[in-house]
């Protein structure tokens, strides 16, 4: 038996899945993806919280991870506004199917629609490095807030906007149970929508654009095209995910969309991995399930400190900054990078390279 | 005419402290080249361990001042060390969200340990009593504050160009392989500044409470410091000094002329509007370094 991975053709190493066993696990992952809910139920009662909707939550902030990990992973450009592009795409659902617009149409066009403020707010990037474009991301966050908070003829202002549950073909998902399938299928599309993009020639040309730019403008990449279509296509991503999140949660409201979301969503890129189509995986499924989780000693402890319940949030951010914090000092390259090495370990063993 | 005077004032004397703040943040990237999004949470922290020292503690307001100064010293050089120091030669998104989650995490200390309520500084240090200036009117604690930000500006500004570390400092900040050569110690200057850093905002934080008391939305004062450092530019003490005057009373301006159309709250945007239009207009700012690419 081979230690390690011995190709004989350019075609094989070039593959998505380069061994058998890869595929196989992906299939049995996939069938467990695709069976979870026919026994949700069990699980969820054994570990005591409703693990449906956590799949729902993540499958949603895949799809909008992906997009920020395409900016700021594969392109190298920061953005401290994906909070904010989100709840465009939120309202801009919401709007829309308020109107009459079936789902099916008020979904892209909420990606649309974001993706044409992102490239407005991206603009910048053509002439400014990365820290500055950080400086004008955050920018837009504050003022794209703002007016959703206060264009209350068009967002219900600070009372929210009530939407109805998506449907097709007669089919509402106004459930758990449906919604799994719907969110689902969207996370799988992004992925694949990202791993293949980084194989094509634009996903080569945002990589050298991330690694040397003045290289990549000398070899003929079009800086201004690529920086833009960037923006473009993360911002339609993430504003996709807005408008699932407003089929899901049914009510938006600017609250959900603060700078906080924006500082999430770079927690999990990096946390998981920047520039690592697994690495948005894995941080989204770290930064959604790391609170809940959280709550099950704070549950513990309220006996022992009744107040605690109190702090939580303040508890919840103190553990998030933390592990942020160490995630950059430890592993600055992120979970993906961990996994692999761990599956390089497990290739190659005995031997150590 | 009479109101407008009095809105600029009033901003002027907001202005003095985010110049504060902004001297402090602009100093830690001059030299260390990090963008340091806790600058807030210093305020924040600065604010609360002086009213806590003052009024649940009872020390006198100048000894619980300069305990607040040797704190925010210690924290400042504790982060460096213990945070910012691992970060060196990482890429800038690492060491922009490190300090991002910093930020989250001096807030949510501040959070658990004095809780979010407003508190204000009890007796009073200032009276609010208002004077009047010919058509404006200013009260007694807005002049206290504008004398302290100014004399603790004046006293920094002397302190970089006159005395040693300043000049080593700068010298750090210009280049930093020519200063080590010359035998300055770049990791000393690097604490010297955050704890700069956190001192000044720190201060920021004291008068701010004065005024208005103190609680969590102090730490508001981080980000409006990036209006006033983009618009000083960002490598320039200076500027920061300048542009967080600017700012402040800028945000006064449109905050009031602006509300009845564009909604209430205008004041909390205004200055990242006017960082929009800068950054497309004049992105090195007022006095920042050219250093541009045009692609």
């Amino acid at each position: 038996m081979p230690c390690g991975l011995f190709f004989s053709g350019y075609e094989k190493d070039d593959a998505i899945f380069k061994t058998v066993w890869l595929k196989v696990w992906m299939v049995l992952f996939v069938l467990f993806l695709l069976t979870y809910p026919l026994y949700a139920q069990a699980v969820s009662e054994a570990v005591g919280m409703n693990t449906l909707n956590l799949f729902n939550l993540i499958f949603i902030y895949i799809v909008g991870a992906h997009g920020l990990n395409l900016l700021t992973g594969f392109t190298g450009q920061i953005s401290l506004g994906h909070g904010a592009f989100m709840g465009v795409g939120a309202y801009t659902a919401g709007i829309l199917a308020n109107l009459g617009v079936p789902f099916w149409a008020a979904l892209p066009a909420a990606g649309l629609m974001t993706a044409a403020v992102g490239m407005i707010f991206g603009i910048p990037s053509l002439r400014l490095k990365g820290l500055y474009l950080a400086i004008a991301t955050m920018a837009a966050q504050f003022i794209l807030i703002y007016a959703m908070r206060n264009w209350e003829g068009l967002t219900g202002g600070s009372s929210g906007l009530i939407v109805e549950p998506a449907s097709i073909f007669g089919i509402s998902f106004d459930n758990d149970f449906n919604f799994y399938y719907l969110s689902l299928l969207f996370a799988a599309a992004a992925t694949m929508y990202l791993k293949n993009i980084t194989r094509t020639r634009t996903g080569r040309a945002f990589v050298a654009v991330r690694d040397r730019y003045l290289a990549a403008e000398v070899i003929g990449v079009n800086l201004f095209k690529y920086r833009i279509l960037s923006f473009g296509i993360s911002s339609f991503m993430v504003g996709m995910a807005g408008g699932l999140w407003a089929f899901y949660i049914t009510i938006i409201s600017d609250e959900h969309f603060t700078m906080w979301l924006s500082v999430q969503y770079l927690a999990m890129v990096i946390v998981g991995g920047l520039g690592h189509v697994l690495g948005s995986i894995f941080g989204v499924v770290f930064m959604v399930v790391l609170p809940e989780v959280l709550r099950i000693p704070t549950e513990a402890l309220s006996g022992v400190f009744p107040d605690i319940s109190s702090i939580f949030a303040s508890l919840r951010e103190l553990v998030f900054g933390l592990v942020v914090i160490l995630f950059l000092i430890f592993e600055p390259d992120g979970m993906a990078a961990r996994w692999h090495t761990i599956r390089a370990y497990w290739k190659l063993w005995p031997f150590s390279y | 005419m009479q109101e407008f005077l009095q809105l600029i004032v009033t901003g002027l004397v907001i202005g003095s402290v985010y110049a504060l703040v902004a001297m402090g943040f602009a100093l830690i990237y001059k030299s260390t080249s990090i963008l340091n999004f806790a600058q807030g949470e210093f305020v924040l922290v600065g604010g609360y361990v002086c009213l806590w020292l003052y009024t649940d503690m009872g020390i006198p307001i100048v000894a619980a001042f300069f305990i607040t100064m040797i704190i925010a010293v210690f924290m400042g050089v504790m982060l460096e060390r213990l945070i910012l120091r691992p970060m060196i030669g990482e890429p800038i998104i690492s060491v922009i969200m490190v300090t991002i989650a910093l930020a989250a995490v001096l807030k949510s200390v501040v959070t658990i340990l004095w809780s979010t309520q407003i508190r204000v500084f009890s007796p009073p240090i200032f009276s609010q009593k208002a004077l009047e200036f010919g058509v404006v009117r200013i009260s007694e604690v807005y002049l206290w504050t504008v004398g302290f930000a100014f004399l603790f500006l004046a006293i920094f500004a002397a302190f970089f160009k006159f005395t040693r570390v300043g000049i080593s400092m700068r010298a750090v900040a210009n280049d930093q392989q020519v200063a080590q050569s010359m035998g300055i110690s770049v990791k000393k200057v690097f604490a010297i500044s955050w704890s700069i850093g956190a001192m000044v905002s720190a201060v920021g934080g004291t008068l701010v409470g004065n005024i208005n008391g103190v609680n969590i939305t102090l730490s508001d004062f981080g980000l409006k410091v990036f209006p006033a450092v983009i618009l000083g530019g960002l490598e320039s003490i200076g500027g920061a000094i300048i542009g967080g005057l600017t700012i402040g009373v800028l945000e006064n301006i449109m905050g009031s002329y602006l509300d009845v159309y564009l909604g209430g709250g205008v004041k909390e945007i205004a200055p990242f509007i006017v960082l929009i239009v800068i950054l497309m207009i004049k992105p090195y700012g007022l006095f920042g370094i050219k250093e541009i690419e045009r692609v």
